[in-house]
């Protein structure tokens, strides 16, 4: 069937088979492979993409479906101007560990913080618990999003509690963090 | 989290080194974060090559059975389908069995007889994973049952089915038996002891369920011989010689690479199955043939952790000094005795269960069973059963406590070993290397506010408020303890082997004419932060920028031989080889400084990155050294600045710490939050403090889902419970409780920059201080053991003096 | 992991995906959020031969508080309604039970409606629909709305009342006649578990303080959802009070018959009946009366 959905703001015009799941068609069909696969169950979130704006499981939603859909993956979150704040956070505040779990995890933070833009921990672990992470705890995921919450308020983070702020030599990101926040929830 | 600490650098002194250079101790920001937050990283499903095939495995549906018939025709005839494989054919390549890391045999595919539910049965390999799976359930295969073995005290009952009846000689279900430590010593201690406490307690099976699943793709070059296999590996070096030996490949033929790897906490040690077809697959088709597990694979037939059935007992004096331990397991091997740990060790490192404490005496006996459920039982950040030992140990103090009326934390300091008695010959042959148990345990007590939390406990217990103020609605307050410590660093080679390959690591290191360097080694990050730590430790010798350090893992052609990264071996080893090779290189830039300043080598002093003539302000940096060594050479010196060292570690290295669980536990439902929990870790020097932190809480959690909800069960025939995410419980954001982290510092004293490792440590210690506090909490209701994990319906049973089937 | 093959369609309206249902017959399946549907697809436990995809139907989407009902219709998404002031507003059973669906990414997803539809004995859904009273809708190509009692909707497990061809385009829950309140109290291991027990309570207070209509069920207890009918006859015209409630939930706890299983033992699951429903009645007289 042939289906056209945008993903990243570049429509991409295939013939899929109906039960091509949309995670599938992302890393297989167009080589998007930063959506990561880490069950059969629909448990893990790892798939999580932005569809119309929304953070969802992209193991559980068939490509058909998403044909004339914006679908927004972690190849996306970074604009024009740099990486997106979450992504920015994540670095700093060291939200990552393997990196199996975290591009679900920034996409459902940004979708967060476009919505509710000064989380508590609660909200944000509320938020989060659609998807595992089985090398971090949890702690540094959450202090990532409220850190780029404060980021896109405009407010300078202060964390006592992350040792040194070191970032020895040069970044190796040009424009971090982004200047303007990046619009991800409802584009 | 709050990091309540006073900041590691006043503990361990402030770093030597500026922030540009970025040595040992800066919380350096993760030079790999770079691709893994662009979604950028390259894992193992991300492979592509041309002309890829995919493979999918047909598994047995039943525990134990045989196999009466295999049909592959009308699987074969399907669209897309270009092979099928079974045991038969795998034979035919003598490829139908293999060794496992323990000394026993595995099957590949199974050809006489399934011996768990999840075997792999037959491969159909397909131009799409999809054609693939459709092929599968075309796939007829019959089977005759066969009585399933679900426990070990069912495998070893005469009479027993017998599982192994394909090994020649083997004759029960018992896979081995060991045993450490001293029994008569022991024994003539309990018998004049004043008081024995006992306990015992099942360590339930679970899984390191790294979030990404395992997987190859096998590329055997038909006209060059060359076998490229991208595997999810912990160990590639060790998998590269398994490999040539088991599939008769000429090991320079072989070229393991690892790709990114999205956690392994042992579940990427073994070799499984598929990878073997897979390559044989690829070997016959002459294809790259590419297999990803599903998570139900994953969870059914992968190495899963634990599972020991343990007794323990501890012999105290009067005076409730323990004075010797006495504990005896039963192991659930499960169909094939599979542990990957050190060859000497049948029961891994278990006989540390002497733990913190100060004990003359101790004995320990181990016996396996086979069992039909999937091999495995090292793994998930166990340090080779350290898990298990520390929790034994620290359950036994508690219950001890509880039985004599002791504060558990009093019990704790009366016992421990003394910062003066190290280095501490334990009573089962450890020596210790330091530590400061009385140190760490009074930091968390002050952390947690132990005595008010024992005083609103009092009030709350007995009917009165709540902790908080509020009115007493039933709800009970529990205080929980570990103090672990912990073995890691294996090994030293008199002792310590894995299949023979002794357990040295190693680390090559080149600096560049510009100054830069490659750091090449045998270990494995599986997101660990490798990158970012190793680069650290050459920055902190040899005064490079650690972000002009490159660091290199996983490719066997281009890396030096290496154990790999389990047990928390990288800092104690692959960190010691590194810090030597780069004093190796400063030795020889020692040299060419000397040359280009034209001064004595011995004149000269040495600061991170600058060699200066005493005395004078004349000096050369390390970049100028480093352009020299291809530029401007003494006579008779050999170009180049690069050395490569194989670390054989002396000793290994013992990481301790204090942890204190507050809960509160609803007797209605049997629910248990976590009101407080604050874990103090002593790592010894940390390399790189917010990564050692980010361990830390990684560990905490994982204790927390094991204590609180995670566990793979069996019913009696087999059925594997707990082989998707919906029964094998994960906790997610919500349930995960905040940590607060404390630390001391009390370095290595043979390890050359005083680093032990820490990647297990909270898995080590935390389980036992989650079960202390709610069993604390119910103590005075006649609760003495709950078996984890603590579901809610087991502490409402153990309340309601109800047995409860696990 | 994957999928059997299946055709696929994608209807504009409902009178185009009611046309297909009737030309399908049985093996034409509704596709709505999915949640529930494409999991069991990948498991093969089901392999629907055509799916009508309802996604893009306008009119099938909302919750809207009209005519004396909160009407939701079978594109409303949990997170729709658990994000929804006019749900809070009109029915707080509802607007807490979709806090506790899944989880927050299955709730962006899947649907009410849909969920009801499926008939998972352990799905949180129909237990709050049984205690609210709701009422299904449902058309067919060429017939009008069936209006179905909710009562009579869930017939067994994964089945319902629908005939071939129909489908369900809304439920309909009445708005409170006086003071209400309600809850509803889910016992999981975890986020995204299924309950191990669930108790949906809904209460209205009549003028007089008295109780004048109470609605009890649960899940995860009974080879169905299942309301309780002679604890709510006990609360029905009597004025609330502890030992009332106490009465309420013990009766709860009797009328239920729990399989032992991973999650617990029969008695422990029939003791955490009585004292969830106990909580939920607590809580609903709470809200009531300060509705009031």
């Amino acid at each position: 069937m042939q289906i056209t959905v945008t993903v990243n703001g570049v429509q991409h015009a295939h013939d899929v088979e109906p039960r091509t799941l949309l995670v599938d068609h992302l890393r297989t069909g167009l080589g998007l492979t930063g959506t990561h696969i880490g069950c059969d169950t629909t448990s893990c979130g790892a798939c999580t993409v932005l569809l119309d704006g929304r953070p969802v499981k992209s193991c559980t939603v068939f490509a058909v479906q998403a044909d004339g859909r914006q679908v927004r993956t972690v190849e996306g979150l970074k604009g024009p101007d740099g990486l997106h704040p979450v992504q920015a956070a994540f670095k700093e505040h060291h939200g990552l560990q393997c990196g199996f779990c975290t591009s679900g995890m920034m996409l459902v933070g940004a979708a967060l913080l476009a919505e509710n833009p000064d989380p508590d921990e609660d909200e944000v672990r509320w938020a989060l618990s659609g998807n595992l992470c089985r090398c971090t705890g949890y702690v540094n995921i959450v202090k990532a999003v409220r850190a780029a919450g404060a980021t896109l308020r405009g407010e300078a983070t202060t964390d006592p509690a992350a040792g040194d702020d070191v970032n020895a030599g040069e970044s190796a990101v040009p424009g971090t963090p982004a200047a303007t926040p990046v619009p991800v929830a409802g584009d | 989290m709050t990091t309540v600490h006073e900041p590691v650098h006043e503990l361990q002194g402030s770093p030597r080194t500026s922030a540009t250079i970025c040595g040992v101790g800066h919380s350096m920001r993760r030079k790999e974060d770079d691709r893994f937050i662009q979604g950028a990283g390259r894992y193992l499903d991300d492979v592509v090559l041309p002309g890829m095939l995919h493979m999918a495995i047909l598994r047995s549906p039943v525990a134990h059975a045989r196999i009466v018939s295999i049909d592959t025709s009308a699987a074969a005839a399907a669209e897309g389908v270009v092979a099928v494989v079974t045991g038969e054919m795998l034979a035919g390549y003598n490829l139908a069995w293999m060794p496992t890391l323990s000394g026993d045999t595995q099957a590949v595919l199974a050809t006489d007889k399934v011996r768990f539910q999840g075997q792999e049965v037959a491969a159909v390999v397909a131009t799409d994973p999809y054609l693939a799976h459709d092929a599968l359930q075309l796939v007829e295969v019959e089977y005759e049952d066969l009585p399933a073995i679900t426990t070990p005290q069912q495998a070893i009952e005469p009479g027993a089915v017998l599982i192994r009846d394909e090994k020649p000689g083997q004759t029960d279900n018992v896979a081995y038996t060991w045993e450490a430590g001293d029994r008569e010593l022991t024994d003539a201690a309990f018998a004049r002891a004043a008081h024995v406490v006992s306990l015992g307690t099942h360590y339930p099976r679970s899984h390191p369920a790294p979030l990404e699943t395992c997987g190859t793709v096998a590329d055997v070059n038909p006209i060059t011989g060359q076998a490229t296999i991208y595997l999810t590996s912990q160990a590639p070096h060790a998998h590269r010689t398994l490999f040539a030996l088991v599939a008769g490949l000429p090991e320079e033929n072989i070229r393991i690479i690892t790709c990114d790897i999205g956690g392994g906490f042992g579940n990427k040690v073994p070799i499984y199955p598929g990878y073997v077809i897979a390559t044989a697959a690829s070997l016959v088709i002459g294809k790259p043939v590419k297999w990803v597990e599903s998570r139900s694979e994953n969870l059914i037939s992968t190495g899963f952790a634990r599972d020991y059935h343990m007794s323990g007992e501890l012999a105290f004096d009067a005076d409730h000094r323990v004075i010797a331990m006495r504990a005896s397991i039963l192991s659930d091997q499960g169909a094939f005795y599979a542990d990957a740990q050190p060859s000497k060790f049948r029961a891994g490192l278990f006989h540390i269960c002497t733990g913190s404490y100060d004990i003359g005496a101790a004995h320990v006996t181990a016996k396996g069973a086979y069992t039909n459920k999937a091999p495995g039982g090292v793994a998930y950040r166990c340090s080779f059963r350290v898990t298990e030992a520390s929790f034994l140990v620290e359950r036994l103090m508690d219950v001890a406590a509880h039985e004599f009326g002791i504060d558990p934390a009093d019990l704790r300091a009366k016992n421990f070993i003394r910062k003066d008695q190290f280095p501490y010959l334990s009573a089962t042959g450890f020596v210790y290397d330091s530590g400061d148990y009385h140190g760490a345990l009074d930091v968390a007590k002050q952390l947690v506010d132990y005595d008010g939390w024992r005083a609103k406990q009092a009030v709350q217990n007995a009917g009165g408020v709540r902790h908080d103020g509020s009115p007493g609605d039933g709800r009970l307050l529990g205080i929980g303890l570990a103090s672990f410590t912990e073995v890691v660093g294996a090994g030293n080679s008199k002792d310590f082997d894995i299949v023979g390959i002794k357990m040295f690591d190693s680390a090559e290191l080149r600096v560049h004419p510009t100054g830069k360097a490659i750091l090449k080694l045998g270990v494995q990050s599986q997101g660990q932060g490798h990158e970012t730590t190793f680069a650290q430790i050459v920055a902190e010798e040899l005064g490079l920028p650690a972000m002009d350090v490159k660091v290199q893992e996983g490719d066997t052609d281009n890396t030096p031989y290496g154990l790999g990264t389990y047990a928390s071996r990288s800092t104690p080893v692959g960190g010691a080889a590194t810090a030597m090779v780069a004093r190796k290189l400063r030795e020889k830039a020692r040299l060419l400084a000397a040359h280009l300043l034209e001064a004595d080598p011995g004149d000269l002093e040495w600061e991170p990155g600058r060699f200066t003539v005493s005395g004078t302000d004349r000096s050369v940096s390390i970049q100028d050294i480093a352009f020299a060594a291809y530029t401007n050479l003494p006579d008779g010196m050999e170009a180049g600045l690069e050395g490569v060292t194989y670390y054989d570690p002396p000793n290994m290295t013992y990481p301790f710490g204090s942890y204190v669980v507050v809960t509160e536990v609803d007797p209605a439902d049997g629910t248990w939050k976590v009101l407080d929990m604050v874990a103090v870790d002593d790592c010894g020097v940390r390399i790189n403090p917010m990564i050692v932190d980010g361990q830390i809480t990684g560990g905490l959690t994982e204790g927390f889902a094991k204590a609180n909800m995670q566990w793979i069960t069996f019913d009696d025939d087999g059925n594997c419970i707990g082989s998707t995410f919906m029964d094998y419980l994960v906790p997610t954001a919500w349930e995960t409780p905040r940590f607060r982290l404390g630390a001391t510092v009390t370095p290595s004293p043979h390890h050359p920059i005083g680093a032990k490792g820490v990647g297990e440590s909270a898995t080590v210690g935390s389980p036992a201080a989650y079960v202390n506090a709610v069993v604390d909490a119910l103590w005075s209701h006649g609760v003495r053991s709950i078996d984890m994990p603590v579901l809610p319906h087991r502490v409402w049973g153990a309340l309601n003096g109800i047995e409860v089937r696990p | 992991m994957h999928p059997a093959a299946f055709a696929y369609s994608a209807p504009g309206t409902l009178d185009e995906a009611l046309r297909s249902l009737h030309e399908l017959g049985d093996d034409g399946r509704v596709l709505a959020g999915g949640q529930s549907l494409i999991p069991m697809m990948k498991l093969r436990l089901a392999e629907p031969g055509h799916l009508v995809d309802i996604n893009g139907i306008a009119e099938l989407a909302g919750v809207h508080a009209e005519d004396g009902y909160l009407r939701i219709g079978a594109l409303a998404r949990h997170a729709d309604v658990a994000a929804s002031p006019v749900v809070r507003a009109a029915n707080p059973t509802v607007w807490t039970a979709a806090q506790w669906v899944a989880d927050p990414l299955v709730r962006n997803r899947g649907t009410v409606c849909g969920s009801v539809a499926h008939c998972d004995p352990e799905g949180d859904w129909n237990s709050v629909m049984l205690a609210v009273g709701a009422t299904v809708v449902a058309r067919s190509a060429g017939g009008g709305e069936r209006l179905i009692p909710h009562r009579e909707f869930v017939v067994d497990y994964f089945t319902n009342a629908l005939e071939t061809g129909e489908m369900v385009t809304e439920i309909r829950v009445p708005s409170s006649t006086g003071p209400a309140g309600g809850t509803y109290l889910k016992l999981e291991r975890k986020v995204g578990d299924y309950a191990t027990v669930g108790v949906a309570v809904h209460l209205v207070l009549a003028l007089d303080g008295r109780i004048g209509r109470a609605g009890i069920a649960l899940t995860a207890v009974s080879p169905r959802n299942l309301a309780v009918p002679e604890a709510e006859q006990l609360l029905v015209g009597a004025e609330p009070g502890p030992e009332l409630f106490a009465q309420a939930a013990d009766v709860a706890a009797r009328s239920c018959s729990p399989d032992s299983d991973v999650r617990g033992p029969a008695d422990y699951k029939r003791a955490v009946v009585a004292a969830y429903t106990r909580r939920a009645l607590d809580a609903a007289l709470a809200q009531a009366r300060a509705a009031a």
